[in-house]
């Protein structure tokens, strides 16, 4: 070999292996970054108490999670119920029932819906679900409402998820054998049957990981929810009330986080909070998901 | 009982493909809402201009500071990610093309790290903002953004070339080359088209992300000139604006919105079309 080759080797060899590290590095570098902002915080109180109590006043150092994480889990489990539904049976119509040409026209329909930003779904729902639910929801059940409530987020969510969900159940649904199905069909079972008895048992775990990773897309989403949900903090599970995600608190506070001790520390610590249950979710989601796809 | 069978046959398939075809309505309701709103408010002067004094209370002015500062940030992030993540993407494909499971670690990672919302890059950013000094700016906003969609290039560019036949990468050796040499001629033209995609796909991620930039970047009316400079952007510009009493600066939200549509639609369906060449669809 010549020498330019040997240096070019060398050279691009290393910037190589430099990238992959530093990404790698990445998700430690965070947690890390995260947890140390937070120590402040969690010297001063348990981890426990902070997670557990209810009552946030920063100016008195009072700072408690638990409505934040509930509202949180509130509006996510909503927007599980409207997407979880419709991204399983499109993606049973879209492989077992479709004909080549709406395929070829849904597939760039679920990207783009993928691709369009949070703030875009925040304005649609600001436009359109916000007086949907102050007009027409709830009336129906005889109370009023401003619209800005748990359950306009849960349905902007929910929209939000549903590319994400699908794409992911399209992949798995795609892993169980044609022959498989064919056998099935050359029985005597129709479509639908074979889906429920099939195709489900053949793939279950990977439909279960596809609804969990979409849990948490909607768990950290910060801006379309915050857009809709109200940001004031209710302690009841009406979901005509309004609510305060856990993103949303550390988006709307980072202007005066540095002006009260111990503030920063606080917000910091719940965004590890959000890493950390989203990052042991996905990893456990994912690890069921590799298991299905590469069996 | 076969009755019954064909009923449920029926029931589950139409049920089905009325979710299906929603899905489309659903795309289809959200842009002409936005566009329907925002067309109304949209005008040469709100793409071509700067805000000018008392913008937000009804005044002259445009968005163009929002369009500039996230396009700046977004290509400065795309051209961070770039350098970093398609050797990554490289990487994986060639130096651990015989470890099967080192490779699949590798992707499980970076899909991990996929999952991570952008807020939390947010306040990762601005710790590291604040730990290296900086005030909140359009290199702030850079290194945040880049750090978000990194693993959206490696994770993308890598899709595409774990598809290149083995037997390519062999033959490539067999001739002689180094790893490297097979790495930068052969695998990054025979999957430019990932290439491409993933470069679309992440710049209109960086352009559309308001949770990460919004510690970050900060926010001016001025065109950002300096790295050093804080900038705006278009999502927060849409954000600010709609929570706004007055009217007219909430019709102008909706008309930035329409433009930030506008610009995710057309890298959406460019990334499409350079990506549709070389691949088929993969339902099926």
């Amino acid at each position: 070999m010549n020498f330019s080759r040997v240096i070019y080797n060398k050279f691009l060899s290393s910037w190589m292996r430099i990238s992959i590290t530093v990404i790698i590095l990445i998700p430690f570098a965070i947690g890390i970054a995260l947890l140390l902002k937070s120590l402040p915080i969690i010297r001063s109180d348990s981890i426990f108490n902070l997670v557990g109590s209810g009552k946030w006043a920063p100016s008195e150092g009072k700072f408690g999670f638990r409505p934040y994480i509930l509202s949180s889990v509130y509006v996510t489990l909503f927007s599980f119920l409207f997407a979880a539904p419709v991204s399983f049976l499109s993606a049973i119509y879209l492989t077992q029932f479709a004909r080549g040409r709406l395929i070829k026209l849904v597939y760039p329909v679920i990207d783009i819906l993928a691709g369009i930003p949070s703030v875009i779904y925040g304005v649609w729902g600001v436009l359109v679900i916000v007086p949907f639910i102050s007009g027409f929801v709830a009336p129906v059940f005889n109370t009023s409402s401003s619209g800005f409530t748990i359950l306009a987020g849960g349905i902007v969510l929910a929209v939000m998820c549903i590319p994400y969900m699908l794409n992911m159940l399209l992949e798995v649904l795609k892993t169980v054998p044609t022959g498989l199905k064919e056998a099935t069909l050359s029985l005597g079972a129709t479509n639908w049957e074979t889906t429920k008895h099939v195709v489900l048992r053949n793939c279950f775990s990977g439909v279960v990981s596809s609804f969990g990773l979409g849990i948490t897309k909607a768990f950290g989403e910060t801006l379309a929810v915050m857009m809709v949900v109200g940001n004031t903090v209710h302690i009841s599970f009406n979901p005509l009330q309004s609510g305060y995600p856990l993103p949303a608190l550390i988006a709307n506070n980072y202007g005066e986080m540095l002006s009260i001790p111990l503030y920063d520390s606080a917000l910091m610590f719940a965004a590890l909070l959000l890493m950390t249950i989203i990052l042991v979710i996905n990893l456990f989601f994912r690890f069921l998901m590799y298991r299905a796809v590469n069996q | 009982m076969r009755k019954r069978k064909n009923i449920e046959e029926k029931f589950f398939k139409s049920l089905s493909g009325l979710t299906t075809y929603s899905l489309i309505g659903i795309l289809l309701f959200i842009i002409a809402v936005v566009f329907y709103k925002g067309f109304n408010a949209l005008s040469f002067e709100m793409i071509f201009k700067p805000p000018e004094g008392g913008y937000y209370y009804g005044g002259e002015g445009g968005v163009l500071n929002a369009i500039a500062g996230s396009v700046y940030i977004a290509f400065g992030a795309t051209l961070i990610a770039v350098f970093i993540g398609i050797p990554a993407a490289l990487f994986i494909n060639i130096y651990l093309n015989r470890m099967k499971k080192v490779q699949n670690l590798f992707r499980y990672l970076l899909d991990a790290l996929w999952g991570i919302p952008s807020i939390v890059y947010g306040a990762f950013g601005f710790t590291l903002m604040l730990f290296m000094g900086l005030n909140a700016s359009l290199l702030a906003g850079i290194i945040t953004v880049s750090i978000l969609i990194t693993p959206i290039v490696v994770r993308t560019f890598d899709d595409v070339l774990c598809n290149i036949p083995k037997g390519l990468i062999e033959a490539s050796f067999a001739l002689g080359s180094t790893k490297t040499e097979t790495a930068f001629k052969i695998l990054i033209k025979q999957g430019f088209s990932g290439f491409i995609t993933a470069l679309l796909l992440s710049f209109g991620r960086g352009i559309g992300d308001a949770a990460s930039v919004l510690f970050t970047a900060g926010y001016t009316d001025l065109i950002p000139r300096n790295l050093d400079e804080p900038a705006a952007t278009l999502p927060l510009a849409i954000f600010f604006q709609l929570s706004s009493p007055i009217p007219v600066v909430r019709e102008r939200a909706y008309a930035a919105a329409t433009v930030l549509t506008i610009i995710i639609l057309s890298i959406s369906l460019v990334a499409r079309y350079i990506s549709g060449r070389n691949t088929f669809s993969n339902i099926k």
